[in-house]
């Protein structure tokens, strides 16, 4: 009986090479699984569900309806908020991110001079970025920009008497974004690796070649520190795009005054907890990650032109 | 027009320590200077100070006879060429030459002709578009030096330049940087660890060793008339040979010494007693097996060979256990293990006291 015999040896063919792949890649294999288990579970399951369910008009409560590109198309053509919560988003990113890195990046560069306890002054820089996103320090900055809060106070001092800055439409982004601004730690101290590698002789030859303190950040420090920029400025795009806490809480949840702190994820946030339309909520979603891969791949599109590269 | 190079009693202390101990030297308008010694003896320290990378602590910097201590880097007139050739990464090789110039506010009519020179000088001009990664390391080597070339210094400093080279490449940059400075006339100070570039090189070597000048000549007058067993021991390569013995006897013109166990008549007289412990120093060029070139020294055992072609190196041991190595010319029938006669012409040695210092 020859056809069973051939699909017998191509059987055992198969499991010799499965035997051989995996007593060389298996322990590999191995080691990756608790992360490929949590990544699959956890990452990318729930996102490959959420995209079937951008199309459907599940509600938590009945089961999911097929809809098709519906709630892409109600997105695009007939929601005023997610106009709204975008161009909110937008200002937020173009504001805080070049500020965030500005504010870094000479902090990183006044300490990178040299000076006593560095490690402390760099552990104290560092400390609002762990507690910048969490909800205690958006409770404190409610209070720190409440019309009875500590800055009008300051301001009283100067006979200035200031409004309440979280509830007017004109200031309340700028509160978020200058409590953006305040967790410059993380790009900091990324800053301040970067600075450290910059060769020494590169700054001693600039100053053989009688280039000034200035002249010297500009045309040596700045160029060299583009990889480290680069990052950052990716880092926190993704960062700022993705930012909730901060607003919902000064904001009590609504985005307001006016929705002028409805940022996007707070937007989502209420379509799918607040209405619980999860399949429109995930819609959004899927556009969030269309629209923050466009932003890095841009970056990457870009940074062939002002990013310098040593190798 | 060269400039002269003086340091009066030039001190470095980081801190409380001390790096450099008041040095004293004169360096020529136009003269090749190389400091040498070894790692940690001082000389990237001393040459940093007089580019005014590093603050002198104590004594004077002159160029021309005007103190420069005070004077920043920028303003001494001075280039240097570092060791990582510190190119700047990001810009083109151009603008790694034009950068000192448009930094002094140059016009660009006027840039363009000294960097098209420097270029021409050092032969990179199809290179001038490139950014420094495109460069091998002798091409980065040529820029480097052409950055310093466009400046038109009174002064070049070199900080190790040939270290990141392979040796084919090393000794090609070893002409072009001589031949450099025939044509400029330019006074270039050189620092090394390499006894070979010092020797080649140089109008004048400075030996350095712990923060100290052990000795300042000419090369051959370093290699001829060492003032002490460092300076012996450092110039010159396969190392000089090093005897332990003791002075058995003194007649005039004559001194005898005890030197494994053989008596070795020098022609000369030492300033030691008889009784004295000595070291006889002798170069590896100087030893031969051959009895009939010199006075027998001692019988030793080879260990080991290297065959050069043009020379081979021997590697011996006395009977007393000490080292000796052997530089002959051509090429040897040696084995190792073989036992053969060392012979020395007492005319080439040299004597050190228990001290180190020349006898």
């Amino acid at each position: 009986m020859p056809a069973p015999a051939a699909a017998g040896a191509a059987g055992a063919e198969r499991a010799g090479r499965f035997a051989r792949f995996w007593s060389a890649n298996g322990a590999g294999y191995m080691f990756l699984a608790p992360w490929l288990i949590g990544f699959m579970v956890l990452t990318a399951g729930p996102a490959l569900i959420s995209l079937y369910l951008s199309l459907t008009d599940f509600d938590l409560l009945r089961p999911p309806n097929w809809v098709g590109t519906a709630n892409y198309e109600r997105i695009f053509t007939a929601d005023a908020k997610f106009m709204a919560s975008m161009r909110v988003t937008l200002f937020f990113v173009i504001f805080s991110v070049p500020l965030k890195l500005a504010f870094a990046l000479a902090v990183a560069v006044a300490l990178n001079r040299g000076i006593r306890g560095l490690p402390l002054y760099r552990a104290i820089f560092y400390l609002p970025s762990l507690l910048g996103t969490s909800v205690a320090i958006a409770v404190l900055w409610r209070q720190l920009f409440a019309r009875d809060g500590l800055v009008n106070s300051f301001l009283a001092t100067f006979g200035i008497e200031g409004p309440s800055w979280i509830s007017h439409p004109d200031y309340a982004l700028w509160t978020l974004i200058i409590l953006s601004v305040w967790q410059f730690g993380s790009p900091m101290i990324i800053f301040l690796a970067g600075l450290r590698q910059i060769p020494t002789d590169m700054y001693e030859a600039a100053s053989l070649d009688g280039a000034s303190k200035s002249r010297q950040f500009w045309k040596i420090t700045l160029p060299l520190l583009t990889p480290v920029i680069f990052f950052n400025a990716v880092v926190q795009t993704i960062e700022s795009f993705k930012a909730f806490t901060p607003a919902f809480i000064i904001s009590g949840g609504t985005g307001g005054p006016v929705n002028s702190t409805l940022f996007y994820t707070l937007y989502l946030y209420q379509e799918a907890f607040g209405f619980l339309r999860m399949g429109y909520a995930s819609a959004l979603a899927w556009i969030l990650v269309v629209i923050i891969a466009a932003f890095t791949a841009l970056s990457f599109l870009s940074s062939r032109y002002w990013v310098h590269y040593d190798d | 027009m060269a400039t002269s190079v003086v340091l009066e009693k030039v001190e470095k202390h980081y801190g409380k320590v001390p790096v450099i101990h008041g040095i004293d030297l004169r360096i020529d308008p136009g003269e090749f200077a190389v400091f040498v010694g070894p790692s940690g003896c001082g000389k990237s320290t001393l040459l940093r100070m007089i580019a005014g990378l590093e603050e002198i602590t104590g004594g004077a910097l002159l160029l021309d006879d005007e103190r420069m201590n005070e004077v920043p880097a920028a303003k001494r007139g001075i280039a240097m060429v570092f060791q990582s050739y510190a190119l700047y990464p990001h810009m083109s090789v151009y603008k790694n030459l034009a950068f000192g110039l448009e930094t002094a506010g140059l016009k660009k009519a006027e840039i363009e002709p000294r960097v098209r020179r420097a270029a021409q000088i050092l032969r990179i001009e199809p290179l001038l578009d490139r950014k420094p990664k495109a460069l091998s390391g002798g091409q980065r080597q040529r820029v480097a030096i052409g950055r310093a070339i466009v400046r038109e210094p009174k002064i070049f400093l070199f900080d190790e330049p040939l270290s990141n080279l392979d040796a084919e490449l090393r000794v090609q940059m070893r002409v072009e940087i001589t031949t450099l400075h025939r044509d400029l006339g330019n006074t270039m100070i050189y620092v090394t660890h390499d006894q070979v570039e010092a020797m080649t090189m140089a109008d004048k070597i400075v030996v350095l060793n712990g923060g100290n000048i052990e000795q300042v000549g000419a090369p051959l007058e370093l290699y001829n008339h060492p003032v002490n067993r460092f300076v012996a021991g450092f110039i010159g390569s396969p190392k000089m040979n090093f005897l332990e013995g003791s002075v058995a006897a003194r007649e005039p013109g004559t001194t005898v010494l005890k030197v494994g166990g053989e008596e070795v008549r020098l022609p000369r007289d030492i300033r030691a007693a008889a009784g004295d412990p000595v070291t006889l120093g002798v170069r590896p060029e100087h030893l031969t097996p051959d009895p009939g070139a010199g006075v027998r020294l001692v019988e030793a055992r080879v260990d080991l060979i290297e065959h050069l072609g043009g020379e081979t190196v021997l590697h011996a041991r006395a009977p007393d256990g000490q080292s000796l190595t052997l530089s002959l010319d051509g090429q040897q029938k040696v084995a190792a293990g073989d036992l053969i006669p060392v012979c020395i012409d007492p005319e080439r040695c040299h004597v050190f006291g228990a001290d180190g210092l020349a006898l």
